[in-house]
């Protein structure tokens, strides 16, 4: 059997920052191995700007940000295949793949970093009534169908779901000459960054109606039209409240789910709230020598932190294929509550972790002048003011090696939100 | 001479059953179809099961064709290699009272007196044995061991494939609009012009009222387009439960069943609502609400968030409760009123109207008859070298199309290549579930468009979901007027 | 004296600003960065956006490529800079940075790729 290093499956902005962070910490033997027909992922897709200024300090669009790590890549020459997919995982790190050219391979990899990426929440998941015609796009498939192959998709156009990807798509649409007649949420509050709803939406005059949702589609062949209802405390449709809106083409940007298959057959445990691995601080998963990091993980909202992350997932599996052993018994596990659904990561060794370490969360719904308190046991180590929290913007809270050291075998660290 | 000998109205299930068995003799036959492809109406929406034929009340039509039917499709599925599983099913019932015996028991007896075997009455508890997330409310069960399911759309595209290579043509978005009698048989007004046949075959599904009422005016029938709305639920659900899980119908209602699919899936469904517009496939809040909370009561932990899509299919109920089989007017044969258990009768629908039509004229059995056809190859099934070998062969089999459902472009293009071939999304996810699983084809709907387009030679803004008008992309030309 | 509340499109942060005009004098509040000040003075004064779309290949290996202005143009002139987008095509190879379109919507600012486009074997 072929040996590896290090294999990364996926070569989108987890998988090139994962690949040239473990260059940089020292491996050599680095295998990047991509399903799509060029690096980059989504970012190829995503043509509009905003992108890279934690990373590079510049704005750039995610063709651009792509290139530039696309380039380190190559610079290292670090070894990447194309149109090939990955169909298997073992627990004991052997990587399975197929192409047209190679056929079918199998690596046993020194390491291997999860850097799959997410998709996006299909319309049977989310049970619209009505027919089934065509003109139902998630806003990612239209995306990649509109910057990608230069088509056009539909000109009069409604979108449901206020994800940033939707906001994006918006605009698009808008700036291609179709009109974009209403933006629906099925929340009271938006899922993306409200930048992208001030740019996207409220430049061009497109309105965003919060706690509606889609609740018919028209047209059998093709969409012909859609009710937008407004939906009760329990997302239930109210009925009586139906505006319908002529329109052909129906976009859907209702949430992005880690895509897991990969990892789920590998017996690695998953957290039920993230739908991505367990991780540790070092962003090991529950099966030795596999890591993971960016929308595989947990769904992030800036590229910026997908590559922080991913740095670190790289840097981690060079030091562990060059025998870095960790105390697997010290390992504390991270509470949250209050508001806060989950963090990342899911467990923090005191005695094995660096001198800090970035705890990424989100938050169940929109607060307002809440302190985010950390406690180690029953002893608070930091409380933090905040504003404004939202759920569509990832929230994170850095945690000291120093402030951990008094910790036991039995604790467990909490995050919460307080008011 | 009349263009053809015989010519099938409708691609459904049966009509595809009635040209494979009328392959067999030496006749000029021709399906033709409003819709793009095969099985794009009532054969396409439907819970997949293969009756063992206790349900249907003894000496009709139905329970004779039932099980037939069902007896016939174990042996296609090998013949003409399409998924068939004998997963066996439960009729289950929640109250342990008089009512509910009798009600098992009437179900048994007329199993017994249609000829399946095996059938027997158990506990909750051993029901319970057998499916471990059956609810503890159920007291009783009917078990019936020889149940079995099915792809729809692959036994449809089977029987088609197997009679195109017989020789029978297909004609597809060819509508009916008039069938008049004239001296050589019959002839048929189309959308894509007049066709004339010695014989007609009426598998119209909902439709057969009309045509039947054409020829037959004086003896007409009604058919009602009865909606059942279903749920499908992702691979990983699909343990939830092995057997299919049949309700026993009660003074508060029919129940709805949930049950294993060939490819790994759950399906909950369907409610029964009765209809004028033939073409209403829409689903709704309230039917969806309804059937999820029915299943419940038979297995109450279904996962719902695991759903991956919703539809709905239109049964073709005529107001005799019996299929209408046979000779209904000289050389105008009706398959009519083919509602469950249609799809486990079909190959014994073909049969029975394939014997009328071959004795009524005379046919003398096809001479170099092929009784089988090949399946479509699925890679990510086969061994690592047995995949390998494939993709030596023909790369295509190594590059994966649709990552839910692992299809690789080397599927789709054989999807396209075959006769009948794929024409349209739709066409190519029913035969080889390209965007058929859990991102309902996010990903891997531009590059179909794009192969679709290559195959057929045809621009991408002309390739459809299913029928002309569901395009999936619009011209940039038409655009540009209304810009901003 | 005129009071805006904007939320500053210049980076993912979206800080909520607070703008006040008294005639000559706008002050912001709000912002955690100097470029939340620039923003929201430029906004209530002038307002200004990047433009990104898409422009057709001829011989490419893809069939379109990203673009963008290379600066800040008008908000008013977002139409028209991409009338003259719309209207463009290039030839394959486009390199990240190669100008497609001078002087965009009579801005002064030219349109650049965003993405390299090789030629289709």
């Amino acid at each position: 059997m072929i040996r590896r290093d290090i294999v990364i499956i996926g070569g989108g902005p987890a998988g090139l920052a994962a690949a040239v962070a473990a260059y940089d910490a020292g491996s050599r033997d680095i295998l990047v191995i991509e399903r799509d027909d060029r690096l980059g992922g989504i970012l190829n897709q995503c043509i509009h700007n905003g992108f890279g200024l934690h990373t590079f300090k510049e704005e750039l669009t995610g063709p651009e940000y792509a290139d530039r790590f696309i380039s380190q890549l190559t610079d290292r020459g670090i070894e990447y295949k194309l149109d090939t997919i990955v169909t298997d995982v073992s627990d004991t790190r052997c990587v399975t793949y197929m192409n047209g050219s190679e056929g079918v391979v199998t690596i046993e990899a020194g390491a291997v970093i999860l850097a799959m990426g997410c998709r996006e929440r299909p319309r049977g998941a989310l049970g619209i009534p009505g027919f089934r015609p065509a003109g139902v796009y998630t806003a990612g498939t239209a995306q990649r169908l509109v910057n990608i192959e230069g088509k056009c998709i539909g000109k009069r156009v409604v979108i449901l779901g206020s994800g940033d990807i939707g906001l994006i798509m918006a605009r698009r649409m808008t700036l291609e000459g179709a009109k974009v007649l209403c933006v629906a949420e099925l929340m009271p509050y938006s899922g993306g960054l409200q930048r992208n709803i001030t740019q996207c939406l409220d430049d061009f005059g497109i309105p965003l109606l919060l706690s509606h949702t889609v609740s018919r589609i028209y047209g059998k062949e093709r969409v012909t039209g859609i009710d937008i209802s407004e939906v009760d405390e329990n997302r239930n449709v109210i009925p009586g409240t139906e505006i319908h809106y002529d329109c052909d083409t129906l976009l859907l940007s209702c949430g992005l789910l880690p895509e897991n298959e990969l990892t789920r057959q590998a017996g690695i445990s998953i957290d039920r709230v993230t739908g991505g691995p367990d991780v540790r601080d070092d962003l090991e998963t529950s099966a030795e020598g596999i890591f993971a990091c960016g929308n595989v993980l947990h769904v992030h909202d800036l590229v910026d932190y997908v590559s922080q992350e991913a740095s670190r997932a790289g840097q981690m599996a060079s030091e562990f294929v060059s025998g870095r052993k960790r105390d697997h018994l010290s390992y504390l596990k991270v509470e949250t509550s209050g508001g806060i659904r989950y963090s990342v990561p899911q467990y923090i060794s005191p005695k094995e972790m660096e001198d800090s370490i970035t705890v990424r969360f989100r938050v169940d719904k929109v607060y307002r002048d809440r302190k985010l308190c950390v406690y180690l046991g029953t002893t608070k180590l930091r409380e933090q003011r905040k504003n404004i929290v939202k759920p569509g913007e990832m929230e994170q809270v850095v945690l000291l090696k120093k402030d951990l050291g008094s910790a036991s075998g039995t604790d467990t660290i909490r995050i919460c939100l307080e008011d | 001479m009349p263009d053809y000998d015989v010519v099938i109205i409708g691609a459904g299930v049966t009509g595809c059953a009635v040209a494979m068995e009328l392959a067999r003799y030496d006749l000029k036959t021709c399906v033709i179809d409003k819709d793009e492809d095969v099985c794009s109406g009532t054969s396409k929406a439907n819970s997949g099961i293969v009756h063992a034929g206790h349900d249907a009340l003894p000496g009709t039509l139905k329970a004779r064709l039932n099980v037939r039917g069902s007896a016939m499709i174990r042996e296609l599925s090998d013949r003409l290699d399409f998924p068939f599983r004998e997963n066996g099913s439960m009729v289950v019932a929640t109250d342990d009272d008089d009512a509910s015996r009798h009600g098992l028991e009437e179900l048994l007896e007329r199993g017994i007196r249609n000829g399946v075997e095996d059938l027997r009455i158990i506990t909750g508890d051993e029901a319970r044995a057998y499916e471990p997330n059956l609810s503890e409310d159920i007291k009783l069960a009917l078990l019936v061991p020889h149940g079995g399911i099915v792809c729809p759309f692959l036994m449809t595209v089977a029987f088609a494939e197997n009679a195109a290579s017989n020789g029978t043509e297909f004609r597809f978005l060819t509508s009916v609009t008039g069938i008049t009698r004239n001296a050589e048989g019959y002839l048929l007004s189309t959308g894509a012009g007049d066709i004339s046949t010695r014989a007609v075959v009426n598998c119209a599904g909902v439709y057969a009222d009309i045509f039947h009422n054409m020829i037959c005016p004086d003896r007409p029938i009604h058919i009602t387009p009865r909606r059942g709305e279903y749920v499908l639920l992702d691979h990983d659900a699909g343990d939830i439960t092995g057997h299919t899980i049949f309700r026993l119908p009660t003074a508060k209602g029919k129940g709805v069943l949930v049950t294993p699919t060939v490819h790994g899936n759950i399906l909950v469904g369907p409610n029964a609502e009765d209809l004028e517009d033939k073409e209403d496939t829409s689903t709704t809040l309230d039917g969806m609400n309804y059937i999820r909370s029915k299943a419940l009561e038979s297995v109450p932990n279904i996962p719902y968030s695991k759903t991956i899509t919703s539809f709905s299919g239109l049964r073709a109920t005529e107001d005799g409760k019996d299929f209408i089989v046979g000779e209904s007017a000289d050389g105008f044969f009706d398959a009519a009123g083919i509602d469950s258990p249609g799809l486990s009768s079909a190959p014994a629908i073909g049969e029975m109207l394939a014997e009328l039509i071959a004795d009524k004229f005379g046919a003398s059995p096809r001479q170099d008859h092929i009784s089988t056809r090949k399946g479509f190859v699925k890679p990510m099934e086969l061994s690592s070298e047995e995949r390998a070998g494939l993709i030596r062969e023909d790369p295509a089999y190594g590059r994966i199309v649709c990552r839910c459902e692992n299809v690789t472009e080397g599927e789709i293009r054989d999807a396209i290549r075959r006769t009948p071939g794929a024409r349209s999304l739709d066409g190519i996810k029913r035969r080889v579930r390209q965007g058929m699983g859990r991102c309902q084809a996010g990903f891997c709907t531009p590059r179909t468009i794009s192969i679709l387009a290559e195959e057929l030679g045809i621009p991408e803004e002309d390739i459809c979901k299913n029928i002309p008008g569901s395009e999936i992309l619009c011209s940039k030309e038409d655009r540009s007027d209304d810009q901003a | 004296m005129e009071e805006y509340n904007l939320t500053c499109i210049r980076c993912p942060m979206g800080c909520a600003l607070r703008v006040s005009v008294a005639g000559d004098e706008v002050t912001v509040t709000g912002n955690t960065c100097p470029r939340g000040a620039d923003y929201g003075r430029q906004e209530v004064t002038a307002p200004v956006r990047t433009v990104t779309s898409t422009v057709p290949v001829t011989g490419g290996q893809i069939p379109v490529v990203s673009v963008k202005t290379a600066g800040d143009v008008p908000k008013d002139s977002i139409f028209d800079v991409m009338r003259d987008i719309r209207s463009a095509s290039v030839t394959a190879p486009v390199k990240i940075g190669d100008v497609i379109v001078r002087n965009a919507g009579g801005t002064g600012t030219d349109v650049i790729a965003t993405k390299a486009v090789g030629i289709k074997d």
